[in-house]
């Protein structure tokens, strides 16, 4: 093709764009290591290089392990559930029967709500007094302290963000389950399968590629939860239920924290990071068109 | 028989999965319309109220500023948007349609801010944020523009808006430039009208992502009166502090704008046409 444009013109349209990312991303990314290695403790506007004291100091913080510990069972509880449970949903909802859109838009309804509300509404629904408890106790159980017990807290807020997400992977999952060949199904069908089998047997290999995008995908947000907690829990009682962004968010602005902070920052970034480029490199290659 | 059995079935397990989904809204409507005479504790609980009060709407709506919320909300939403559009289809315009040295670095550099998370890079972003003086500290104009710039672009929207120009017939272009059109003109008076249908997609996942935005502002905001809606809304906790019936209203009538902005849109988030469109 002809060339039309001056040789300027692609770097004026990017500029804009560029001069965001660059403030907005890139400088603070590097930024987010320099920080890591200050101390901003004692005096926020003349931070002191320490070199590797924040990480020294962070890998000898139990604190600090206890909140990883909590990140990885979020991960470890969230991300099978909500790459199974979305994937049964939408294999019915695919079925020939009526009232899909609506079952559809109830079932999307908590991904479009602010996390706040949905937080608010469950911590309604755990309050000790409250209607779950009520639940437990006509079981002839003990009321269970869903949000002040050290043992339940953070199973309490993970199921939140199940909660919230099964209508968005279950999207996901409805256009995935288009490009199923019908004619594998019609074979199924002559051949008396049951609804198990077939699903077995056709759709999970067929959207195995999904399934494998759905878990990243689930992974890295689950690795960035906060709003849950910060509404729900505040990451007590006794850190249980305390992941590693909140903590991050209060090192820096509850303990103006800044470098320590950071270190755990650039801890989170090599984690997400390396799910990401599982994701981009091996799942996405086709949106990219890499 | 078999048949209708497993219809019967499937019909079961959605109803139920439905209620599920909406049950923690229904209970909070339920507590929102009980009045004092009605112990929200009581056992059995009772989802239909029997001391039925709009009282706790009007309560809540006197002492909090919902109105002031909302205009935040959609100040910052909306710039957020508007941002997003213009600065996602220029980029992305000579990202499919030009040659250029250093295409591959700009393209891997903006792949690139796809894995790095906000959480991660916050602390820096903060920084940047007082240094530039746009906090609300400064004034209310200072903080909407430092709430919506550090998501004034994607990397999602730079990648659907190439998309979308990729699609386009280059004869397109050549007969624009032949009749005479520059650079610009090609661009928004033929190629923009062309990928009005991304740009839609895009403003509308914006939109969301933006309007349920809560870390960030929380994190920069100082004032009451620059509190967006999921601010407000978890501020109610502490104004509040037991009164549940006031907390479930406020939370209920802080919904309202965004319920009825999905209902209308509702084929863009539920058709799997722009499937994976919201961030994660």
């Amino acid at each position: 093709m002809f060339k039309y444009y001056g040789k300027y013109a692609p770097y004026l349209f990017l500029l804009p764009a560029g001069i965001v990312l660059l403030i907005f991303f890139f400088i603070p990314f590097f930024q987010t290591f320099v920080l890591s290695f200050q101390d901003y403790s004692y005096d926020i506007y003349h931070p002191a290089w320490i070199g590797l004291k924040n990480y020294v100091e962070l890998f000898h913080n139990p604190i600090f392990y206890k909140v990883l510990w909590n990140t990885f069972i979020y991960l470890f509880v969230a991300v099978p559930i909500l790459a199974i449970f979305p994937l049964f949903i939408a294999i019915l909802i695919n079925q020939k029967i009526r009232g899909v859109t609506l079952y559809k838009i109830l079932i999307y309804l908590p991904v479009i709500v602010s996390i706040v509300v949905a937080a608010i509404a469950f911590k309604w629904l755990y309050a000790d007094q409250g209607i779950l408890n009520y639940i437990v106790t006509s079981l002839g159980l003990e009321p269970i302290g869903w949000l002040t017990a050290p043992k339940w807290a953070l199973y309490s807020v993970i199921w939140v963000t199940i909660w919230k997400g099964i209508g968005y992977y279950m999207i996901i999952y409805l256009a995935a389950l288009m490009s199923v060949p019908k004619e594998l199904y019609e074979a199924c069908d002559i051949d008396g399968a049951s609804f198990f089998r077939k699903h077995l047997t056709v759709t999970i290999p067929h959207i195995m590629p999904t399934i494998a995008l759905v878990t990243t995908i689930s992974a890295i947000s689950a690795m960035k939860v906060f709003a849950e907690i910060y509404v729900m829990t505040k990451g007590g009682p006794l850190n249980s239920s305390k992941t590693i962004v909140y903590y991050i968010y209060e090192r820096a602005f509850e303990n103006l924290d800044l470098g320590y902070a950071s270190a755990m920052a650039v801890v989170l970034l090599i984690i997400v990071m390396a799910f990401s480029f599982i994701n981009i490199f091996c799942f996405e290659r086709n949106k990219y068109q890499l | 028989m078999k048949k209708f059995f497993e219809k019967f079935s499937i019909h079961f397990i959605l109803i139920a999965v439905s209620l599920l989904s909406i049950f923690p809204f229904i209970w909070l409507i339920s507590t929102s319309l009980k009045g004092p005479d009605e112990n929200i504790f009581a056992y059995p609980p009772t989802i239909i109220p029997s001391d039925f009060t709009w009282a706790n709407y009007s309560g809540v709506w006197d002492k909090v500023d919902f109105i002031g919320y909302f205009i935040n909300s959609m100040i910052v939403a909306g710039g957020t948007v508007f941002l997003n559009l213009i600065l996602s289809a220029m980029a992305g315009y000579p990202l499919a349609r030009m040659e250029f040295k250093g295409k591959k670095i700009a393209f891997f550099s903006i792949l690139a801010t796809i894995m790095i998370p906000f959480q991660a890079i916050m602390l820096p972003v903060y920084l940047i944020t007082l240094k530039l003086h746009l906090v609300d500290s400064v004034n209310n104009l200072a903080g909407y523009i430092g709430l919506i710039m550090p998501f004034a672009v994607s990397a999602f929207g730079i990648f659907l808006m190439r998309q979308a120009f990729l699609g386009i017939p280059k004869e397109m272009e050549e007969a624009a430039v032949i009749d005479g059109c520059s650079v610009w003109q090609l661009f928004t008076k033929v190629l923009i009208p062309m990928v009005k249908p991304s740009l839609a997609v895009l403003a509308i996942f914006t939109f969301i992502g933006s309007w349920g935005e809560f870390l960030w502002p929380s994190i920069v905001l100082t004032k009451e009166a620059m509190y967006t809606l999921p601010v407000g809304v978890n501020n109610l906790q502490g104004m509040f502090s037991s009164n549940w019936r006031f907390i479930a209203a406020g939370s209920i009538l802080s919904t309202i704008p965004i319920l009825i902005f999905f209902l209308a849109m509702q084929r863009y988030f539920i058709s799997g046409e722009n499937e994976g469109a919201v961030k994660g």
